[in-house]
């Protein structure tokens, strides 16, 4: 199932009027229960304002009076309202509740994918292209402005922040990542100073980690052949993947996972060429303006 | 008299990058208040699949969101099509801060707006006025 485009089933926490208020506990081991599933809760008291309703489904958790749930519907038709009532329900029965009627409704389901893609900062983005020139897994493409987007996020590769690091204006962010400025942090000089050294990975992956590999294999290959250990040939073509990750905080599956030499060649060329029409595209704009 | 500002707890389900002590005690809080509050699993998957609900969530007028840092937030919401009001967002950062500063930052009644604003860079073609670009 495609990414994009599902709605969170919002699931309400009611203990207004004709319902009874959950202890703080029991409030706190629901919320957490439900959000650790992936829903989106909302509680409402009369203290403070929510988001305004949508046309998401949404179901009404309470302790309604005499366990009983109120049988109601959206006036206009447009919303799937549903009410459950959850007296004496502890949280695994509230979650299974839940998960029941956001099947029925096909509202999003959470946790199949762990949620790590490059978020572009615009107020830093210069539209350069070089992300674009450098993603072997189609992840970036440009708008109709042709301006630099995010398009197939689900591509990304998990906890690799490659792109991030070939991004002059440090305008690449991966929101999970563990250190700034690429978490979302504010960008320092010394920060953009730091990517100005960084390593050329562009290079690292398109060609010369199967350089080493096949250095590396070849003399693996006449060492094994003798031992004849297939196990350690491939211990060493990890071993060598590791450092070549480390230098690059690349995730060692990553690189593992990379596709042939001849396939990274092609890719690499399509998305250079792919750039090189945008930014030819670009200065068409600007001459002809 | 002004509308309060609406409160969004992030609970950034799928990673670990907020300390779990912070999201819990501040999660606690807000369930021991008697305030009305928005929570959701993770803005950053909700980002990835374009989530309309983000909308709903960047619409309602003044906010504050505990997540992570503003930088992201703002442009999470962005990616999804569904930007936050500049002027009315103040992000509390759980990442850094403690629960209690995050907690007293949601309860005042003051916002503090505190959004990123304005280009850092030189404007790209594509951004500047077409008589600008002739120039
Ligand atoms: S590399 Fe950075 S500045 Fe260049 S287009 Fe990509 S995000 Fe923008
Ligand atoms: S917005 Fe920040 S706090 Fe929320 S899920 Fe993403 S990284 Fe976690």
């Amino acid at each position: 199932m495609p990414l994009k485009e599902q709605t969170t089933l919002r699931v309400v926490l009611y203990e207004g009027d004709g319902a009874q208020p959950l202890e703080a506990g029991d409030r706190f081991t629901t919320m957490t229960t439900l959000l650790e599933k992936g829903f989106a809760v909302t509680r409402v008291s009369d203290k403070g304002r929510v988001a305004p309703a949508d046309r998401t489904s949404l179901l009404v958790l309470g302790r309604f009076n005499d366990g009983r749930a109120p049988l109601g519907e959206d006036a206009s038709g447009l919303v799937n309202l549903r009410f459950q009532d959850i007296t004496d329900f502890d949280s695994n029965r509230i979650a299974e509740a839940v998960e029941t009627l956001r099947a029925e409704t096909n509202a999003a389901k959470h946790g199949d994918w762990k949620p790590w893609f490059p978020v572009i900062d615009y107020d830093r983005c210069t539209n350069c292209m070089q992300c674009l020139s450098f993603c072997l897994f189609g992840v970036y493409g440009v708008d109709e402005q042709q301006r630099i987007q995010v398009q197939n996020n689900d591509n990304c590769k998990t906890n690799c922040p490659a792109c991030s690091r070939v991004c002059p204006e440090a305008a690449i962010m991966f929101p999970k990542y563990k250190a700034g400025p690429i978490n979302g942090d504010v960008v320092s000089d010394a920060d953009l100073q730091r990517e100005k050294m960084k390593i050329d990975i562009s290079a690292l992956l398109g060609g010369d980690v199967y350089a080493m590999l096949r250095e590396r294999s070849e003399k693996a290959k006449s060492r094994f052949s003798k031992e004849r250990d297939a196990d350690k040939a491939l211990q060493e073509r990890q071993k060598c993947l590791v450092k070549l990750a480390s230098a690059g905080d690349i995730p060692p599956e990553v690189l593992m996972s990379l596709p042939s030499p001849e396939e990274i060649a092609r890719r690499a060329e399509e998305a250079k060429a792919k750039a090189q029409t945008v930014l030819a595209a670009q200065q068409r704009g600007a001459s002809t303006a | 008299m002004t509308t309060p500002p609406r409160i969004l707890y992030c609970n950034c389900t799928y990673a670990q990058v907020v300390p779990k002590e912070v999201k819990e005690a501040v999660l606690k809080k807000l369930c021991e208040s008697g305030v009305a509050f928005d929570a959701v699993a993770d803005l950053c998957e909700m980002s990835a699949r374009l989530d309309p609900a983000l909308k709903r969530l960047a619409d309602g007028g003044a906010v504050k969101i505990a997540a992570c840092y503003p930088r992201a937030v703002k442009w999470l919401f962005h990616a999804a099509k569904a930007p936050l009001p500049i002027e009315a967002a103040e992000i509390l950062n759980m990442r850094v801060q403690s629960a209690d500063e995050v907690a007293n930052a949601l309860f005042s009644a003051e916002l503090q707006p505190n959004l990123p604003t304005g280009k850092a860079t030189k404007p790209s073609a594509v951004e500047l006025p077409k008589s600008e670009v002739a120039a």
